[in-house]
């Protein structure tokens, strides 16, 4: 046997499918629907898995070279953020409330990201998309632990960050991100990968992370910017991943085709809605805007997922249909979003403030045929009346959307003096809806979205105090009480920004670094 | 204007987040308790799982064995995603020149003939208990409960995906790519491995998670690794085969490193209670028969005459470990 | 024809890549960002291992893109000498 021949020769092709595709087999001892039970029930037909294209050919021993590099590399900068006082070189405080939103209502998903890829690289039959899934799946715990340990020396020095994973359970507006992955993970596994591996990390995810994170480079944040840009990078094979999964499912079998297209229409809408507090913190959170939300989707979303759906043409997937209402939104959805979450200061747990006068002036010039039009007038009045003592907020609770979650905030798509309300009829109830997109997904499947916990109705219903709490007490205050449930700490956490604990302690920790005491 | 933010010294609002806080006070807190304790979500799920509608997406009725808290089940080595990466790329360093060495000099021609056919008749077809071994452990991964057990079993089935993949390498170094036909081949089909082919597939249709853990983790590992990763690796260094030794150094100190976590899991979940006392060491007497009667095939092609011995001194040490960690079997 | 892309953090280690993408590439167009080096591209896009290891002067495994990778769009095909993306519209 000639020995040099067999060795060397071999490809990073060639070495990638030993390394990987031999290593399962056809098992006959338990039948192979026992070993993989997840694997037919969603409709889905494959007929030969050895026809999966692994996209990144990564070994095991590659992956952990190279992650462990990059590990390396965001902890230098993260312990250097920490040891120098980098929060003190940010722009400005407000930015602050921007990455209190990451940390409650991302971070804590990643881990769910990396629990459902787990699933999925546990349940397909195939070898080469189990792999990259578990792959995956590692990556979703660094990001979730890579953003939490960036953000801790925050949480060390500004309210609002302290307790996340029970805010993420509770609080109402981070329910639309829960109630998002907690959609995903309880779908099959093929869903899963057009929800999360398809349409939030292909079509999705540069809109949360690339202008998102230079925005945070523009603003100072070093310690985010590194673990924005450092997730990202892992980004590109989840990408890559979620492409080939799509062009593999309709490549098996033609009649996987309507079940896909059902869902990247479903799942093209359910993220967009929830992208809506990325739109938020783009145009109005970060002191110093890198682009608008508008822009941002125009590159990332109507450039780049057009070149995506010209490509899956040929497979006969045609572009979400909810491109356009889309295209409409594109102008109002980040300034309803921040009026909402403006008069709803009081139950939020960040701080919110209305924009400066050259901040309105930006804002104009990238929405010239929104923003004057429709919301300046009234933000205008709101920051008047808040410099009179008047501060406004809302008292009342808003009525949500049954799928997204979101509260009724959203506009007519041909009027955006309306707000938009959809209703359906399920087994002798009524269901309201935010929007088309929204009442289709009910109305598709109405016995999951029934189960959804809507933090208002639940408030109503008296399960979103703490316990022991008699509601019959004179003098009871139900805001308050909830707030305590929550964890949320009134005059801390919540309401506006000036005046907070979070600008008074910048402020002075910042002068002690510029002034002799 | 240039700010020398160093030289601020300013007093933190807190020390770390609350709910770490409320397990261990106000205090500044490690890497690994911040990116493990509490992550899993445990209240209000929105949906029920489609593939499991009786239960909620995570939930502690996935196996048998109770814990008043979950996150009990701590990981010594104390891994985040950050050191586990960075001590396993050291590791696959060393791993990585040696089988440089040995493929640019052509050490694979040293081995005796015996050794070499040795290894590949039982090294190279483990790959597929490694796979095996992946996916319990990402099974695990996925529906246990608490990330503190959770989070180390993805990267336990990372390591047997990697070790799959080491023993691949072998099989392209001593005999290139027909070897690995040949392993399959043989696990497939000969005799030699049917009973633990049985075994492992046995395995990947369990469905309590604490049950896959100590099949797989303390069960099979317990005893399979000691015997190829330490008698058989002593027999190919001792016999001019140390270039397999070579090969399979990252097996033998990853056993030992991962053995302590399993031990820190076992013992302290059978010290949780009687009722799990009782339930992990039925499942170690379970599992122990069939996995004992699938290595003895392969211990009597390893070591011939000695196989008897060989494996009734590894049984014991596995048995006595077992005793250690609080177990009546 | 659609535009694909590919994005680096900015830093040492990528210049000279960004270099030899931009000289393979002549109608690729550099788009600088705060921290971040985008390169759009008319249809396709290709990194040659052995321009990078000419400008670095030494071995270059592909793989090592990821380190510093960003993001990317368009179909990847990945071997031991190129990486590229393409979009087939």
């Amino acid at each position: 046997m000639d020995m040099q021949t067999n060795k060397k020769k071999l490809g990073l092709k060639e070495k990638y499918a030993h390394m990987t595709r031999g290593l399962d087999w056809e098992t006959s001892y338990q039948s192979m629907d026992k070993v993989f039970p997840q694997a037919t029930f969603e409709g889905i037909k494959i007929h030969d898995w050895d026809k999966w294209e692994d996209p990144f050919r990564l070994t095991m021993d590659s992956y952990w070279k190279y992650q462990a590099e990059k590990e390396r590399k965001l902890y230098a900068v993260l312990d250097a953020f920490a040891q120098n006082n980098g929060h003190l070189g940010i722009t400005d405080a407000r930015y602050i409330n921007a990455i209190k939103l990451f940390l409650t209502g991302i971070s804590p998903l990643e881990y769910v990201a990396h629990r459902g890829f787990a699933a999925a690289g546990r349940n397909f039959p195939g070898v080469g998309p189990r792999v990259a899934c578990l792959m995956q799946s590692l990556d979703e715990v660094r990001h979730a632990q890579t953003q939490i340990h960036a953000l801790s020396n925050y949480n060390k020095h500004y309210d609002g960050f302290h307790d996340f994973k029970h805010m993420l359970e509770r609080v109402w507006y981070l329910s639309v991100p829960k109630s998002f992955f907690d959609d995903a993970f309880s779908s099959g596994p093929f869903e899963w990968m057009i929800a999360i591996g398809f349409s939030f990390e292909y079509v999705l995810t540069n809109l949360l992370f690339v202008p998102f994170m230079s925005g945070a480079a523009y603003n100072g944040d070093m310690a985010t910017v590194t673990f924005g840009f450092s997730a990202q990078s892992d980004e590109a094979r989840h990408m890559t991943l979620g492409l080939e999964c799509i062009k593999f499912m309709l490549e098996q079998d033609p009649d996987n085709l309507p079940i896909v297209q059902k869902w990247i229409d479903k799942w093209a809408w359910r993220g967009i809605r929830v992208l809506t507090l990325v739109g938020m913190m783009m145009d109005y959170m970060l002191p110093k805007r890198v682009m608008s939300w508008k822009e941002a989707w125009e590159i990332y979303f109507e450039q780049n997922g057009g070149a995506l759906f010209g490509d899956l043409a040929r497979y006969g997937v045609k572009v979400p249909e909810c491109i356009t209402q889309c295209t409409i939104d594109k102008e109002h959805i980040s300034h309803q979003a921040w009026a909402t979450f403006y008069q709803y200061g009081g139950a939020a747990a960040f701080h919110t403030w209305m924009p400066t006068d050259d901040e309105m002036d930006w804002l104009s010039a990238k929405y010239p045929t929104s923003f004057d039009k429709y919301y300046r007038a009234r933000f205008t009045y709101w920051r008047d009346e808040a410099a009179k003592g008047n501060r406004f907020y809302t008292n009342t609770l808003p009525m949500l959307c049954q799928v997204c979650q979101i509260p009724m905030l959203f506009t007519e798509p041909d009027d955006p003096g309306q707000i938009c309300y959809r209703e359906s009829d399920y087994e002798g109830e009524k269901y309201h809806t935010c929007s088309d997109g929204c009442k289709k997904i009910f109305d598709d499947e109405p016995q999951k979205y029934i189960q959804a916990w809507l933090p208002v109705h639940q408030i109503y219903q008296g399960n979103c105090f703490p316990e022991g709490t008699d509601p019959t007490v004179e003098g009871f205050n139900p805001l308050a009480k909830v707030l305590e449930w929550y964890h949320l700490e009134h005059g801390k956490d919540n309401l506006d920004f000036e005046g907070s604990r979070d600008q008074k302690n910048f402020d002075t920790w910042r002068g002690l670094a510029t002034k002799n005491t | 204007m240039q700010i020398d933010l160093r030289t601020v010294s300013i007093k933190p609002v807190r020390q770390t987040f609350d709910h770490i806080a409320r397990r261990f006070g106000d205090k500044p807190a490690s890497r690994y308790q911040e990116g493990t304790y509490d992550l899993q979500q445990t209240d209000i799920f929105h949906y029920r799982p489609l593939w499991e509608p009786e239960l909620q997406l995570f939930d502690v009725r996935r196996t048998k064995v109770q814990m008043k808290d979950w996150y009990a089940l701590k990981d010594p080595r104390q891994f985040y995603y950050g050191s586990y990466t960075i001590a396993r790329a050291r590791q696959q360093e060393a791993a990585e020149s040696s089988f440089e060495m040995i493929e640019e000099r052509g050490l694979a021609e040293l081995i005796p003939a015996e050794l070499k056919q040795t290894a590949l008749d039982i090294l190279v077809p483990m790959r597929h208990v490694e796979w095996g071994g992946n996916m319990g452990n990402s099974f695990i991964s996925a529906y246990g409960y608490g990330t503190a057990i959770t989070q180390p079993c993805l990267y336990h089935a990372m390591d047997h995906l990697a070790v799959a993949q080491y023993l691949t390498h072998i099989g392209l170094v001593l005999d290139g790519p027909e070897a690995l036909d040949n392993a399959k081949d043989a696990w497939m089909k000969d005799a030699l491995w049917q009973p633990m082919r049985r075994h492992v597939e046995n395995v990947l249709v369990v469905q309590d998670w604490f049950e896959i853990f100590t099949a797989q983790n303390l069960v099979l590992e317990g005893l399979s690794y000691p015997l190829f990763y330490d008698y058989l690796d002593a027999d190919f260094s001792a016999n001019g085969g140390t270039v397999i030794s070579m090969m399979t150094r990252f097996m033998a100190e990853w056993a030992a490193e991962t053995a302590k976590w399993v031990d820190a899991q076992v013992k302290v979940a059978a010290a949780e209670s009687a009722e799990n006392k009782a339930l992990i060491s039925d499942w170690v007497k379970q599992y122990r028969t069939p996995v004992l009667e699938a290595l003895a095939p392969l211990a009597k092609r390893a070591f011939g005459d000695k196989a008897e011995s060989v494996l009734t001194e590894v049984t014991d040490q596995f048995n006595a470990r077992c005793a250690k960690l609080g177990l009546a079997i | 024809m659609s535009t694909v892309f590919i994005a680096f953090q900015t830093n040492d280690d990528t210049r000279p890549i960004i270099e030899s993408i931009l000289a393979d590439n002549p109608h690729a167009v550099l788009d600088e960002q705060p921290a971040m080096v985008k390169i759009n591209a008319e249809g396709h896009l290709v990194i040659n291992r052995e321009s990078i290891e000419e400008r670095i002067g030494r071995h270059f495994d592909l793989q090592e893109l990821q380190i510093n990778l960003i993001t990317i769009s368009g179909h990847l095909d990945e071997d031991d000498d190129q990486f590229s993306l393409t979009w087939k519209n």
